[in-house]
C-alpha cells in the first residue's frame, strides 16, 4: 500500500466521520425542535360538551348566540379560548348549533333575525336559514355542531374552526 | 490627536475593518446607474429602521394570546412616543412593501434578472414574498379581533392546500382553534422564523450584488451573450467605472433617508392604524379587513368565480411564485431595454392595473352587506300610503337594504331600486323576490303572502 492511497482512504474516513457526527448531532437536537413546531399536530384536542344555557332560555324557533369555552383553553389563553355558534331551538327537545364560520374565508356570520338569513359581512357569503348557501361565493352550508340536552340545560360539544377544504 | 490615531491604527490594524470593508466599499460599479437604481437599497433602509422599531417594540409588548391586546393599548396610549413607535413600524411595513415592489419592477422592466444574474433575481422573489409574509404576520400582532378573524381567514386559506390543508391550518393556529398558543406561534413566525431567513436572504442577495456586480443601465441594441458578457462588464469597469463610495452611493443615502423621514412624518401625523375591539372569537360583530396592501388579494377572493376558488386560492399564489421563479430561465439573454421589450412593459402595466383596481374595488368592498344602514327615512319613502311605509319598513327589517340602494340610502351589492318600477312589472318583481337568482337569495320562504304584497307595493311605487 502507497502513501497516497492510504492518505486518500484517510481523507475519506474524517469527511465521512465529520459529516456523520454532524448530521447525528442535528437529528437528535432536532427532535424537541421540531416537536415543538409540529406539537400542534401531534397533541390530540380533547372534546368536551360545554353548557351553554338553561332549556327554559331558549325559545322554540329562535336563533341565539350562545358562547362556550374551547376544548383546548390554557391558563394563558384568556378571552382567546372562547367560541361562539348560533343556537336554534327547532322543537322542544331538538336543537341545531350552526358554526359561526362562513365557508368561504371563515369571517363570522351574523344571523339576522328578521330576514331569517345569515349573512357575512367579509365577501357577502349569504346563507338561509337551515345553513345552505343562498347567495355570495361560500362553497357548501354552513358547518353544525354536536348539541344534546341533559338534566334541562343545553350543551354543545367542542369543534374544531370548520376548514373548508379544497374539494368543497 | 497623535495617540487617537494611534488608537484607531491599532484597532483597524488588530479588528481588519479597512481590510473587510474597504474593497466593499469602493467596488466599481457601472456609470450612469442613477435614480432607477435607488429602490433596492431604500428597500434596505426599510428593512433596517423594521429591526430597529421591531426590537423596541418587542420591549413593550406582551406575546400571550390573552395580554397583547392591553399592552398593545399600553404602547399606543401610554407609553413614551409608542404610537410614534407603532406608527412608524406600520408605515414602515407599508413603505417597505412599495420599494421593494417598485424594486421587483424595475428589475424586470430593465432585465436585470438575466444572465449573470439569475440567483439574484430567485432570491429577490423570495424575499418579496417573505415581506408580505412579514406584513401580513405583522398585522395578527395587533391581536385585536380583526388579528385573531384575519388569522381565521389565512388558515382557511391553508386549508385548501391538496391533502395537507388541515394539517397545515392546524399548525398555523396551534390548534384546532384560536386559543392560548396561537399568538406564541404568530410572535415567533414575525419575530425570529421568517427574519432569520430574511437576514439569509438579504446577505446572500448583497452578496451576489457584489459577485455580480450590479446591471449597468441597458441600452438599446446591446445583447446580454453569455459567452462574452462577465468579461465584456470586467473590462467595462476597468475602463470607467467609478467607486461605489461615495459617487453612487450618495444617491441611495438621500434617498433612503428620504424615506425613513417620510416614514416618521406619516407616523407622527397618522399615528398607526387603531385597535379594534379585543380579541374575542366570541365577538360576532365585527367585519375583518386587511392591511392595504393584502386588500387586492381581498378583493380577488370576493370576484373569483366560486367555482374555481376552492382551487385558485391556493393554486394562485403557486403558480405565480413559480411563474416569477421560472422567469430568469426561460429569458436569460438578448435585449435588456425595455423599448426592445414592449410585451414585457405592457404585461408590467397590466398587473399594476389589475393589482391597483382590485385595490380600489377593496376600499369599496361592494360585494359586502352594509349591516351599518338605517330604516329608511320618511323623506326617502316619501308617501303617507299604510302599504307603501309597511313595505319600505319590511325592505329594510328583510335586509334588502343591505344590499339595494333606494336614492340615497342602502348598500351596494345589488342593483340601485330607486326607479325599478320602471324596469319590472309587478310580476317580474314578485317572480325575482320569490326565487331569489344571481347573488340574491329566494325570499319566498322568508316574507309571507302579505308582506310580499306589501313589499311589491312600496317597490311599485318607486319610480
Amino acid at each position: 500500500m502507497n502513501k497516497e492511497s492510504t492518505d486518500e482512504k484517510r481523507r475519506g474516513f474524517l469527511v465521512k466521520l465529520s459529516l456523520g457526527l454532524g448530521a447525528l448531532a442535528a437529528v437528535i437536537a432536532g427532535v424537541p425542535v421540531f416537536s415543538a413546531l409540529f406539537a400542534p399536530l401531534i397533541e390530540k384536542t380533547p372534546k368536551f360538551w360545554r353548557k351553554v344555557g338553561e332549556l327554559d332560555g331558549f325559545d322554540i324557533g329562535a336563533t341565539k348566540l350562545v358562547t362556550f369555552e374551547n376544548a383546548d383553553a390554557e391558563k394563558w389563553s384568556g378571552i382567546t379560548s372562547h367560541t361562539a355558534a348560533w343556537l336554534r331551538r327547532d322543537a322542544v327537545d331538538k336543537f341545531t348549533a350552526f358554526s359561526a364560520n362562513c365557508t368561504h374565508l371563515g369571517c363570522p356570520v351574523r344571523w339576522e333575525a328578521e330576514a331569517s338569513l345569515f349573512m357575512c359581512p367579509c365577501h357577502g357569503g349569504v346563507y338561509y336559514k337551515d345553513g345552505s348557501v343562498a347567495a355570495g361565493p361560500p362553497p357548501k352550508a354552513l358547518v353544525q355542531y354536536p348539541t344534546r340536552i341533559s338534566n334541562n340545560t343545553v350543551e354543545i360539544q367542542t369543534s374544531p374552526i370548520p376548514i373548508t377544504s379544497i374539494s368543497a | 490627536m497623535k495617540t487617537l490615531k494611534k488608537i484607531w491604527y491599532w484597532i483597524d490594524d488588530r479588528s481588519g475593518f479597512t481590510e473587510i470593508f474597504s474593497p466593499l466599499l469602493k467596488h466599481l460599479v457601472p456609470p450612469g446607474a442613477k435614480w432607477s437604481y435607488v429602490f433596492g437599497s431604500a428597500t434596505l433602509f426599510c428593512l433596517v429602521l423594521q429591526v430597529v422599531t421591531g426590537v423596541a417594540l418587542s420591549l413593550l409588548y406582551q406575546p400571550s394570546s390573552a395580554e397583547a391586546y392591553q399592552s398593545l393599548q399600553f404602547i399606543t396610549h401610554r407609553a413614551a412616543f409608542g404610537n410614534i413607535l407603532r406608527g412608524m413600524h406600520y408605515f414602515g411595513a407599508s413603505m417597505m412593501i412599495i420599494m421593494v415592489s417598485i424594486h421587483m419592477i424595475r428589475v424586470y422592466l430593465t432585465a436585470a434578472y438575466k444572465y449573470p444574474r439569475e440567483m439574484a433575481w430567485i432570491s429577490g422573489v423570495l424575499l418579496f414574498f417573505l415581506t408580505i409574509a412579514m406584513g401580513f404576520t405583522g398585522q395578527l400582532l395587533r391581536w385585536d379581533s380583526n388579528g385573531v378573524w384575519s388569522s381565521v381567514v389565512a388558515a382557511e386559506q391553508l386549508g385548501r392546500l391538496p391533502f395537507i390543508g388541515k394539517f397545515a391550518a392546524r399548525l398555523l393556529l396551534g390548534g384546532n382553534t384560536i386559543n392560548g398558543h396561537s399568538l406564541s406561534r404568530f410572535y415567533s413566525y414575525h419575530v425570529f422564523i421568517i427574519p432569520a431567513i430574511i437576514f439569509l436572504f438579504v446577505g446572500y442577495h448583497l452578496m451576489l450584488v457584489i459577485r455580480n456586480g450590479i446591471s449597468e443601465p441597458p441600452k438599446v441594441g446591446r445583447l446580454v451573450d453569455p459567452k462574452t458578457y462577465r468579461k465584456w462588464y470586467q473590462d467595462m469597469l476597468k475602463d470607467k467605472g467609478i467607486p461605489f463610495w461615495p459617487y453612487a452611493a450618495w444617491r441611495d443615502v438621500v434617498f433612503g433617508v428620504g424615506t425613513i423621514i417620510t416614514i416618521i412624518i406619516l407616523a407622527i401625523v397618522f399615528g398607526p392604524p387603531e385597535l379594534t375591539t379585543p380579541p374575542n372569537p366570541a365577538h360576532l360583530n365585527t367585519t375583518p379587513t386587511p392591511d392595504w396592501y393584502m386588500l387586492s388579494i381581498f378583493s380577488l377572493f370576493a370576484l373569483m368565480p366560486a367555482r374555481i376558488e376552492s382551487y385558485m386560492i391556493i393554486i394562485g399564489p403557486m403558480l405565480t411564485i413559480l411563474i416569477l421563479l421560472a422567469l430568469p430561465f426561460v429569458s436569460n439573454k438578448g435585449e435588456r431595454h425595455p423599448i426592445r421589450r414592449p410585451w414585457a412593459v405592457f404585461g408590467s402595466a397590466c398587473v399594476i392595473i389589475f393589482v391597483f383596481t382590485l385595490f380600489l374595488l377593496g376600499e369599496k368592498a361592494p360585494w359586502s352587506p352594509r349591516f351599518e344602514a338605517k330604516p329608511l327615512t320618511t323623506a326617502n319613502i316619501q308617501s303617507s300610503d299604510t302599504e307603501i311605509n309597511a313595505g319600505a319598513a319590511l325592505f329594510y327589517n328583510k335586509g334588502c337594504l343591505y344590499c339595494h340602494k333606494i336614492n340615497n340610502q342602502g348598500g351596494i351589492k345589488g342593483p340601485d331600486l330607486s326607479q325599478i318600477a320602471q324596469r319590472l312589472s309587478k310580476g317580474d318583481m314578485i317572480i325575482r323576490i320569490v326565487n331569489g337568482g344571481g347573488n340574491m337569495p329566494a325570499y319566498g320562504g322568508i316574507l309571507n303572502k302579505k308582506e310580499l304584497t306589501e313589499v311589491v307595493v312600496f317597490l311599485q311605487s318607486r319610480k
